[in-house]
């Protein structure tokens, strides 16, 4: 979709700016995701049975990357959000950031958002 | 034994100067040495300088992390493994002994380089980090409660964690001499933390994150004043400063060969004679033991007595032709044009608006931490792997520093021999467009 690096690092720079923006009182040591380089804080609340993510971090590449998971995973059922496959990141030329050696922990974050959708499905039942 | 070329031993006397001396004479002379400096000729030996990253030619600025190597130190290797390779100091075939030389010649060409006394004073380790948990586990049996280590604020976490360690060993407390905004020691502190009870201190000879030279020769006279030993962490020091091991009288230096064009997975720990007979043994196996009985064990003289099982035997003898490679160049050389560049990147990049660098010390190494303001470190070395330009951000594994600046973290640009200005202005115009785009 994005050619150039620098108009897809822009979008992503654009995304991070628009995130919605995680309360205050959840950014807390506990919500810190571990394996990024800067701070990344995500919650997640449950509402009609979709959840709805919000998150933050203090790099703005990072807050680009968390958006974009936060868009694609949010306001679903969290069934929906542990089945779901993570291509879209390839597609949007995010792939480099895949690889779980990358200081940027895109793979923590998928994870993480994973597990609290194992969460609320588990409190579900 | 005829050996090959890549083993020449071409090790020039030590200068036999401290630091300070040699950072003198670099200012009077830097004009001429830099001038006979031929950098592009330099690079040539560097093969992946000439390589691409992200579509754009590489600009290497972590040099403190890893420096590069040359395919002198790269034709050393193929040479040992294609020519030499097999295990030492106990074959009686030729392949044996021939490697056997190539390791103890690489000892002596490492003794002569830092000019320890005797050969045996220089044990391989597998780097820095490996020398100091050695002098720390050494000094398990030496140290009680009630006495005292000291540290500095501007260690890197290598030279904090396992003296940590030996204190909850010990029962020893752990004292910190702390830092000032220019990112140097507080001398006036470190006079007061000293008393009968201090038993060591280490400390290192250049601070990674922030590149300040620290007064090692002032630190040591006045530990041994009390009669505590001094372990000077000289990880960032070896690449750009020849240090004298006798004339500095540091009782133990560690380095890692990896920072100065050599291989990962080698180094040296210096230690006094005196003080390596003294310590017990790090690691038991091989090598390391004189006669083994199960009612007892004797251990061997120094140096195999902390050298146990096969060592890096490759990485130690290409160790050595790293330092023949260095020397070749030549230290006063090196540390002048290094200083030409880092005066050049300070003033280049102070022109960038909210741009600030951490580590203002006058007695600097060629390291430039920085940040922008309000933009992550993290964000600004993103934008410049995109562009090719390698730096390093985050925390330099010397958190305490970044606590004290209350930042997350640098972005740090280290400079090595074979970078050019032109490469300078490539990061400059970098942190612009990062700045632009991140702003
Ligand atoms: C000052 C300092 N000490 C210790 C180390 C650890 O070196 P190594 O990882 O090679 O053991 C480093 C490496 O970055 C360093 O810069």
């Amino acid at each position: 979709m994005f050619e150039d690096w620098e108009e897809r690092y822009q979008y992503m720079i654009d995304l991070g700016k628009d995130l919605p923006l995680i309360d205050d009182q959840y950014k807390t040591d506990s919500n810190i995701i571990k394996g990024c380089q800067s701070k990344v804080w995500v919650h997640a609340e449950m509402e009609d049975g979709k959840l709805i993510f919000t998150a933050d971090s203090d790099a703005i590449i990072t807050k680009g990357i968390i958006a974009i998971l936060v868009r694609s995973f949010s306001n679903q059922p969290p069934k929906d959000i542990i089945h779901a496959e993570t291509d879209f990141i390839d597609q949007i030329g995010l792939k480099e950031h895949l690889s779980p050696t990358r200081a940027n922990g895109l793979v923590s974050m998928v994870k993480q958002l994973k597990m609290y959708a194992v969460a609320y499905q588990t409190q579900m039942k | 034994m005829k050996l090959p070329s890549a083993f020449g031993y071409v090790c020039p006397e030590p200068s036999g100067r401290t630091l300070y001396e040699e950072l003198q004479q670099m200012s009077q002379s830097g004009l001429s040495l830099t001038a006979m400096f031929k950098v592009e000729d330099i690079r040539k030996d560097f093969p992946i300088l000439s390589r691409k990253v992200n579509g754009k030619p590489l600009v290497y600025f972590d040099n403190a992390a890893t420096s590069q190597t040359p395919k002198q130190v790269i034709d050393a290797m193929v040479d040992y493994y294609s020519n030499y390779n097999a295990n030492i100091h106990r074959g009686v075939h030729t392949l044996s002994q021939e490697a056997t030389d190539l390791y103890e010649q690489a000892r002596y060409k490492i003794q002569n380089h830092f000019n320890a006394k005797f050969s045996h004073e220089i044990i391989f380790t597998s780097g820095t980090t490996h020398g100091i948990n050695l002098i720390a586990n050494g000094f398990s049996s030496l140290l009680k409660k009630g006495d005292e280590i000291i540290v500095s604020a501007l260690e890197h976490h290598s030279n904090i964690v396992p003296w940590q360690m030996l204190c909850e060993r010990t029962g020893a407390e752990l004292k910190v001499i702390p830092m000032n905004q220019e990112g140097e020691l507080v001398m006036a502190e470190f006079d007061n933390l000293l008393s009968e009870n201090t038993k060591l201190v280490f400390v290192n000879h250049v601070s990674n994150a922030l590149g300040t030279i620290n007064p090692i020769e002032y630190i040591i006279e006045k530990a041994h004043q009390v009669g505590a030993a001094v372990l000077i962490d000289g990880a960032q020091s070896s690449p750009h400063i020849k240090p004298d091991v006798q004339k500095l009288d540091v009782d133990f230096y560690v380095v890692s060969a990896h920072k100065m064009c050599g291989p990962t997975g080698v180094g040296m720990l210096y230690g006094k004679e005196e003080w390596l007979k003294k310590l017990p043994p790090y690691q038991g196996g091989g090598e390391m033991i004189a006669e083994v009985t199960f009612e007892k064990t004797t251990y061997a003289d120094l140096p195999h007595k902390f050298e146990a099982g096969t060592p890096n035997i490759a990485g130690g003898i290409v160790f050595g032709a790293a330092l023949d490679y260095m020397n070749g160049i030549g230290f006063e050389a090196i540390a002048a044009y290094e200083h030409e560049l880092l005066e050049y990147a300070t003033e280049k990049l102070l022109q960038i608006d909210g741009l600030k660098i951490y580590g203002t010390s006058e007695q600097k190494t060629s390291v430039i931490s920085f940040n922008l303001e309000g933009i992550h470190p993290y964000d600004v070395g993103t934008i410049l792997d995109k562009l090719g330009i390698a730096v390093r951000t985050g925390h330099h594994c010397a958190q305490p520093i970044m606590d004290y600046y209350k930042i997350p973290g640098t972005v740090r640009a280290s400079l090595a021999f074979y970078n050019t200005k032109a490469e300078i202005d490539a990061l400059f115009e970098g942190v612009k467009k990062a700045k632009m785009m991140l702003s």
